[in-house]
């Protein structure tokens, strides 16, 4: 116990220092963990041989990232994205996996051997690049779209990678000693301490195809059908951690009858989040499984980092730089052949050649994959596990080149064209009760993409009957603001039935996303006062426009003349608007407001206002509020010219 | 040489639906890049026509040259425009015998017609030439002290890009805006003229 508390305490201490350090140096988690690994293992040797172990047990965030993917794949969004995912991430896919096999082909591997570096080396790091394009502003432009196709492209290409890497075993290496016999049965590799359990051992043929067909369809008709049930119902219990659990049981569940059936448990969870993009839990799910995901990806890099091999580099440095600077070379000649058969613009083809010249995570995992599964010899794949993170460090000297060296050459008339690229923006929207509906009405009728959040299934369930797109979950937890993209959005509106929930939400979101406009229901004038001082872009009270409106209803329903009514009530608001402002600075949120003097003081001699000016008014004398269509006076003429 | 400071231009722009404009959306764009213009965009600032009195006034107050931009509308300005010529030229401010807020600044209309400048003649089926159409802006001009400067136009204008006319007018306003900004613009000669456009070159004075 003591041991695994100590390790434990290793890998999370290094990734604390180390990720919010590399994050600040512009260089991303991703290889914040790496260097996390690399300095607890090969530099201080703190961790040791039972990397490999936790490595296994790590990969499982793989299977979970593959959930994830498939999560955010809608199938009308593929759709659309269908020409450049298959044109441009297809070609980039097999461009670079031919040029790289054959060039290594042309070193002397074996052919097998050969087609698995390509495949390794044809994947770019989705993680380091979608991060750093958001970061810099870069992922609406045409450069970052294209980007983002061929990441997806190469994400979806993992699956089929993932089957045909074991068929490419070398006969020596399965050949050679009982340790590797023993790895050998756990072909499929993540959850493979099971491989005694399956379902499909000794079946003859037709029957293990129907047991498979069985499993995929199971996991698609499940899905389709009766996880919308299942979490209906759980999310009508209120518990958080009980619809974590389904979440998690899900993704394992599915893993388990995958390795059950001898298939990849990355393919069979992809499957399930695809099943489940279009449905109203779907950012609840990613919100949940996130953080897991995040935790076990990044022990796996730890865990790649801590098993570098620095011997390679100090004895080979010159064939390690030069295999690094070739990878990046070959992958940035294909990336920028297919930016001009694709006419991007020179700065938009640029961004794409740099930005996805580097190899990527999935290398590690097809190299640790490759390594179970005996295709790989070890020294080969401890050599190219060194490149591949290389060319992963050199990532942000790219992004510093395209910088400097491609943006400031470009004219101006360039950067205003990206700016019209630029869509109207996205909207968050919190809470979709009688509140937030409208809103959502009015802003989806007006063409502005909304993503609709309320933690209660009932009313997600009509809605997304209606064909409203909302989502299950409580919207002021911050994960889920972060699954509904809150990063990318333009404003959040927050219109949920809840005082000191729509009040911490407006800090949490000031403080984590300074340049998203909130918008939010404020209760009252009080309420108002202390949404004001959270910061909120803009707050309104949920019952005076109504009230406004039925007092002119009134007005005119007993005579007064509509536009008379307009007049009035403009006036009103307006006044009403001055002294709310007045106040504001008189209010003090530590006392309460009925025991604050000067603020009763103030509102009394506003209302007094309030009355005299309607008095005024109704005289017809010339009050500030009837501005306006002054007539002049009566024998104004006589002065005019003659 | 002495050299008097730079005429500060304000562009009240009136157009209801920006998003399908075809001349008076660039001609904005290109007039809020020079420097020393401010450019209002009513409807923007005022979407429910509440327009705000003092706030315009002070406007005017703080320069020099006044333009109403805007498409040609029933053969005046959109609503707008009239909203805020009855809101903000107030007796005592813009006219009466203490209203002489406005007096000597340079005023006038920069449009676009849909129709064709043939049109707007006698002859033509407008009957009527642009600056007479425009005359109660100019009375209004006349009676508030202000000096009137004959139309900046646009004609055919739902037909201007297509046929690549629009660059060449979007150049003439910005040489318009820059000049009358230096007061380099022959202002005498400018008056008498039915309209900006043609002889502009021979209207701005070298430095
Ligand atoms: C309500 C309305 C009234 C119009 N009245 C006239 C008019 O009296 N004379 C004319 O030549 N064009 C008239 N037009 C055409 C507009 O002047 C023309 O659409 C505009 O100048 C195009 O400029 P834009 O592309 O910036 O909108 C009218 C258009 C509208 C919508």
């Amino acid at each position: 116990m003591g041991g695994l508390l100590f390790q434990a305490f290793i890998y999370l201490c290094a990734a604390v220092i180390a990720v919010p350090i590399a994050k600040r140096l512009g260089l991303g988690s991703v290889l914040g963990y790496l260097l996390a690994g690399i300095f607890i293992g090969p530099v201080i040797g703190l961790v040791g041989s039972e990397t490999q172990t936790i490595q296994h047990f790590a990969e499982f965030g793989v299977v979970m990232m593959l959930f994830l993917v498939g999560l955010e794949l809608q199938p009308r969004m593929l759709w659309e994205m269908r020409n450049r995912l298959i044109g441009l991430g297809g070609l980039q896919v097999a461009l670079t996996t031919a040029l790289i096999t054959a060039a290594a082909l042309m070193v002397g591997l074996y052919w097998s051997v050969a087609l698995t570096v390509g495949l390794i080396f044809s994947l770019s790091s989705t993680a380091i690049v979608l991060q750093t394009l958001n970061e810099k502003g870069l992922s609406k432009t045409e450069g970052g779209r294209a980007g983002f196709s061929v990441l997806l492209f190469q994400d979806i290409a993992v699956i089929p990678m993932l089957a045909l890497i074991p068929l490419l075993a070398l006969p020596e290496l399965v050949g050679g000693g009982g340790d590797s016999l023993a790895t050998a049965g756990e072909s499929h590799g993540d959850a493979g301490h099971h491989h005694e359990m399956s379902l499909v051992a000794g079946l003859p043929g037709w029957a293990h195809a129907l047991v498979v067909l069985g499993a995929i369809a199971s996991v698609l008709l499940g899905g389709h059908f009766l996880s919308r049930p299942m979490f209906r119902f759980i999310a009508e219990s209120r518990l958080r951690e009980i619809f974590t659990a389904s979440a998690l049981m899900l993704v394992i569940g599915i893993a388990l009858l995958m390795t059950l059936v001898d298939l990849s448990p990355a393919l069979g969870t992809f499957l399930a989040g695809v099943v489940l993009a279009n449905s109203e839990f779907r950012h609840e799910l990613e919100s949940d499984i996130e953080p897991f995901k995040g935790l076990l990806l990044g022990l796996f890099f730890i865990t790649v980092g801590a098993g570098i091999d620095f011997n390679i580099l100090f004895n080979d440095t010159l064939t390690i730089l030069s295999l690094t600077v070739g990878v990046i070379a070959i992958k940035g000649l294909v990336l920028y052949g297919l930016a001009r058969a694709f006419r991007l613009t020179t700065t938009d083809g640029w961004l794409l050649t740099l930005g996805l010249a580097q190899a990527g995570e999935f290398g590690f995992v097809l190299l640790s994959f490759s390594l179970q599964n005996q295709v790989l010899p070890a020294e080969l794949a401890s050599t190219l596990s060194l490149v591949v993170a290389l060319s992963m460090l050199l990532t942000p000297v790219l992004f510093i080149l395209y910088d400097k060296l491609i943006l400031n050459r470009q004219p101006e008339s360039d950067e205003r064209q990206a700016d019209t690229i630029d869509e109207t923006g996205s909207v968050i929207i919190a809470g979709n009760g009688r509140f937030g509906q409208i809103v959502n009405r009015l802003l989806v009728a007006s063409g502005v993409q909304t993503t609709v959040l309320d933690h209660q299934a009932d009313i997600i369930n009509m809605l997304s009957k209606v064909g409203v797109k909302s989502y299950y979950g409580d919207a002021s937890r911050p994960e889920l603001l972060h699954a509904a993209g809150i990063e990318s959005a333009k404003a959040v509106v927050i219109a949920i039935d809840d005082r000191s929930r729509t009040l911490e939400m407006v800090e949490h979101i000031r403080r984590h996303y300074p340049k998203v406009k909130i918008l939010a229901r404020a209760f009252d004038v009080n309420h108002l006062y202390l949404l004001n001082k959270a910061g909120v872009d803009i707050a309104v009270r949920e019952l005076f426009d109504s009230s406004l409106e039925l007092g002119k209803a009134t007005l005119r329903a007993v005579g007064v003349h509509p536009f008379k009514v307009e007049k009035m009530s403009t006036a009103f608001r307006k006044h009403d608007e001055n002294g709310m402002n007045t106040l504001y600075e008189l209010w003090d949120e530590n006392t309460e407001m009925a025991s604050n003097k000067a603020y009763l003081a103030r509102a009394r001699e506003l209302g007094e206002t309030l009355k005299e000016m309607m008095e005024t008014d109704r005289m017809q004398l010339h009050d500030r509020s009837e501005r306006g269509w002054t007539p002049p006076p009566k024998h104004y003429t006589k002065d005019m010219g003659e | 040489m002495t050299r008097k400071a730079a005429q500060r231009i304000l562009i009240l722009l009136a157009h209801p639906s920006l998003d399908r404009s075809e001349v008076n959306g660039p001609l904005a764009q290109a007039a809020a890049e020079i420097e020393g213009i401010t450019l209002v965009d009513l409807y923007a600032e005022y979407p429910d026509f509440q327009i705000d009195i003092d706030r315009e006034q002070q406007r005017l107050l703080e320069h020099d040259v006044i333009i109403f931009q805007h498409p040609l509308y029933w053969y005046s300005t959109p609503a707008i425009l009239k909203e805020w010529q009855d809101l903000v030229l107030e007796h005592g401010f813009a006219y009466g015998s203490e209203g002489t807020a406005l007096h000597g600044k340079l005023f006038l209309n920069a449009l676009s017609a849909g129709g064709a400048e043939a049109a707007y003649r006698a002859e033509g089926y407008n009957h009527f030439t642009i600056r007479e159409l425009l005359q109660p802006m100019e009375q209004m001009a006349s009676l508030c002290g202000m000096r009137y400067l004959p139309p900046f136009a646009l004609f055919g204008a739902r037909t201007a890009v297509d046929e690549g006319r629009i660059g060449h007018h979007i150049d003439a306003w910005i040489e318009l805006l820059k000049a009358l900004r230096d007061r380099k613009l022959d202002i005498e000669t400018a008056q008498n003229l039915a309209g900006l456009n043609s002889d502009l070159n021979r209207l701005i004075k070298e430095a």
